[in-house]
């Protein structure tokens, strides 16, 4: 079939859920609801000392205190707090050693989506620490790790065994205050990831963690925390999918990321939560608060490539403290039917001889709407900074729209700053081009949205890029490509 | 191999062709003249099954099948091709992964497998170096940022790659300088054997003075008016086409 814009439409509508699944694991879950007694059961039930627990509660205190932000251009129904259930884990809870001890049902879900621990961990030399609802159940290669003093657990374990390095690092990128959705983070948060890479180690290989929601009705709240001291360099990968669920689920992460002196991180996420159906029902709410601090010559890369979730929220950022520190932000994020992304990032020049580069892509289809929405920030003393901005949209069909809201503040006037947007459409007559070349609209259509994410693509690692252009077809075909 | 029978068509409900009679057989080429607007680069964009094109009567044989129904992917997979007067720019997308995936399209709907990395490359130094192509353009976005001449001999370059049966050339000589467009009618005349067909649709004569036509058609109003050897283009260039219209008058 040759393409014509109806033919376009209809094809992104048949468009389902690929991972739309649900698996059925005996889960052990709070009743619903918010107040201080379930904070202090959360960090009961987690055996958590006595400093976490009141955090916990500083936190709470906090956001009781606060309103729901409405200054994003996103449109959805607020969530009911009180009506979310705060913990739920699974109820076999015996230490896992190896694989067969998990649960065989968690591992089916996992080969449902394709990726077998097993085989990732044997062929690419990946180190899983799996989070399914909120415990953290397998992790493994933990001992290679572990030779080069490298610590990567849950945070959960990390406030056990490591409690000076969460104390002295949490919350100190992203305050509990800092806004409502992280100070609601800080107080209830189920688990997370924890890493620590030590002074002049260059990590081994790429740290990843898969996130999944899972137990209906459960709000997820994921906390990281990720330390690379002075001259190390770590490679972090997140990626995620979810089941799909008719209530809107409520996500809210916080990542925190600490860049000491001449250290480098790099952080890449995947993520694909169920985006409601194509009425626009369900799916995941995201609300995410990521940020790192760069010292002195250190580098932060955010790569993002955002398909899924009803409404994203989500701001990945860098403040680069440091003199001669590089903070970067490689985004790409597609919108269809009626999802809605408001997304971008933030870079803060405080330091000398700052850099920053933000390159951002979004592909709207559907009814879908997108934002980019970023922050280029010049403080008095930031001496020769320097920031490169570029966002483009690719857009489909004539129900979706794209926003661009750069905000930049110059308060140095050695500051170079450099601003490129353009927005383009799929048109007919590369679709025909191609037509004729051979190739149908649907493999015509992945190499255009692939063209379009080239610059970003290109900077996931290998294994991730491959996950990511699939993606990127699913979200945007008939059938998965 | 190719053969038009009393072919209508409109677009948007105005009709563009009324009723085109075209025969083209294995090892010829045949050029299609006519003034603007006459319907030369309709009738291309027909014969590659451009869906914005309604054939309201009449049908398109090739290889002795009807291929009215067809896609236009479907009559690339035949092996027809044709080169645009103004190919589209896909950015990010590199020339040499456009013409493997276009390769690989093909053969896949034959039912073969993928063409090997060897092999593709081999192919592709071979015919990049039959049109003086700089292999630093097969690592750009495909059309992005390409001058008029550029953009054509890359057209060239992919119906060398693809190797069709019937190749449509849409005006492939406008916007290119002498050097260029002698290096493209080599290209071209390279590629053409005795079993392929070549439809050269152009407004002028300057391009058959390199690849010279068996046959010369003259388009007029949605009509082939008039059929002969290179001579009529000769003429053509000499006279215009208005003693053309007078005669059918």
């Amino acid at each position: 079939m040759a393409y014509t814009e109806e033919e376009l439409k209809k094809n992104l509508e048949t468009k389902e859920y690929a991972y739309g699944f649900y698996t059925k694991i005996d889960s052990e879950t709070f009743p619903i609801g918010l107040n201080e007694e379930v904070v202090r059961k959360i960090s009961g039930k987690k055996n958590e000392p006595k400093w976490m627990t009141e955090w916990r509660l500083e936190s709470y205190k906090s956001w009781k205190d606060m309103v729901e932000p409405d200054w994003s251009s996103l449109k959805y129904e607020k969530p009911n707090f009180q009506n979310i259930s705060y913990y739920s884990a699974p109820k076999k809870k015996q230490n896992l050693k190896s694989l067969d001890d998990v649960d065989p049902e968690l591992i089916k879900t996992f080969k449902k989506l394709g990726i077998s621990i097993d085989e990732q961990k044997k062929l690419s030399g990946v180190a899983m620490d799996v989070i399914v609802d909120s415990v953290s159940v397998a992790t493994s290669f933990k001992d290679t790790l572990s030779e080069k003093g490298i610590i990567f657990c849950s945070i959960s374990e990390a406030i056990q065994n490591h409690p000076e390095l969460v104390r002295k690092y949490i919350g100190t990128v992203v305050p509990q205050k800092d806004n409502y959705y992280a100070a609601l983070n800080s107080a209830v948060f189920s688990d997370g990831s924890f890493c620590y890479i030590p002074k002049g180690v260059k990590c081994p290989m790429e740290l990843s963690t898969y996130f999944r929601i899972n137990q209906a009705g459960t709000g997820q709240f994921e906390r990281t925390l990720l330390i690379a001291d002075k001259g190390s360099y770590v490679s972090y990968l997140e990626g995620c999918t979810a089941p799909a669920r008719d209530e809107n689920q409520l996500h809210a992460a916080v990542v925190e990321l600490i860049a000491h002196d001449d250290s480098e991180i790099k952080y890449s996420t995947v993520q694909n939560w169920y985006p409601g159906d194509k009425k626009g029902r369900g799916g995941v709410y995201n609300f995410v608060t990521k940020r790192g601090i760069c010292h002195d010559r250190a580098k932060i890369s955010w790569t993002q490539v955002e398909t899924g979730s009803a409404v994203t929220w989500k701001y990945p950022s860098c403040i680069l403290k440091g003199n001669d520190s590089i903070g970067e932000f490689y985004s790409i994020a597609v919108t269809n039917n009626f999802q809605q992304a408001d997304t971008g990032t933030k870079m803060i020049h405080l330091g000398k001889n700052t850099k920053s580069t933000i390159i951002s892509k979004g592909i709207c289809a559907g009814k879908s709407q997108a934002s980019y929405r970023g922050l280029v920030k010049i403080s008095p003393r930031a001496e020769n900074a320097r920031n490169f901005s570029q966002c483009d949209s690719l857009l489909m069909g004539n129900n979706c729209g794209s926003h661009t809201y750069p905000y930049i503040e110059a308060q140095n006037k050695t500051a170079q700053i450099e601003h490129e947007a353009t927005t383009s459409r799929i048109g007919e007559d590369q679709i025909f081009y191609c037509n004729q070349r051979g190739i149908d609209t649907e493999r015509a259509i992945a190499l255009i949205v692939n063209g379009f994410s080239a610059e970003v693509l290109n900077k996931l690692p290998m294994e991730f890029a491959v996950e990511a252009k699939k993606l990127l077809e699913i979200s945007l075909e008939g059938s998965v490509g | 191999m190719l053969e038009i029978n009393n072919l209508h068509c409109e677009i948007e409900g105005k009709p563009i062709l009324k009723g085109i009679n075209l025969k083209v057989d294995k090892g010829e080429i045949h050029a299609l003249m006519g003034p603007n607007g006459s319907g030369k680069s309709t009738l291309a964009n027909v014969i590659s099954g451009h869906e914005d094109y309604e054939i309201t009567k009449g049908n398109i044989y090739f290889k002795s099948n009807e291929i009215n129904e067809l896609s236009a992917s479907e009559r690339a997979h035949e092996g027809i091709f044709m080169s645009f007067q103004y190919p589209v720019e896909i950015p990010g997308l590199t020339v040499t992964n456009f013409i493997k995936t276009a390769i690989n399209e093909t053969r896949k709907a034959k039912g073969l497998d993928e063409m090997s990395s060897r092999e593709m490359l081999k192919k592709i130094r071979e015919k990049s170096s039959l049109l003086d192509i700089d292999s630093k353009l097969l690592s750009r976005s495909l059309n992005e940022g390409f001058s008029g001449g550029e953009k054509k001999r890359n057209e060239i370059f992919q119906m060398v790659m693809l190797e069709p049966e019937l190749a449509v050339l849409d005006e492939t000589d406008s916007g290119l300088d002498v050097d260029m467009l002698k290096i493209v009618a080599n290209g071209v005349i390279k590629f053409s054997n005795d079993n392929n067909a070549v439809l050269v649709i152009t407004h002028y004569q300057r391009l058959l003075d390199y690849i010279v036509p068996d046959f010369v058609h003259v388009i007029l109003d949605g009509k082939v008016v008039k059929s002969g050897d290179k001579s009529l283009a000769n003429r053509i260039e000499d006279k215009g086409y208005d003693w053309l219209k007078k005669e059918i008058k």
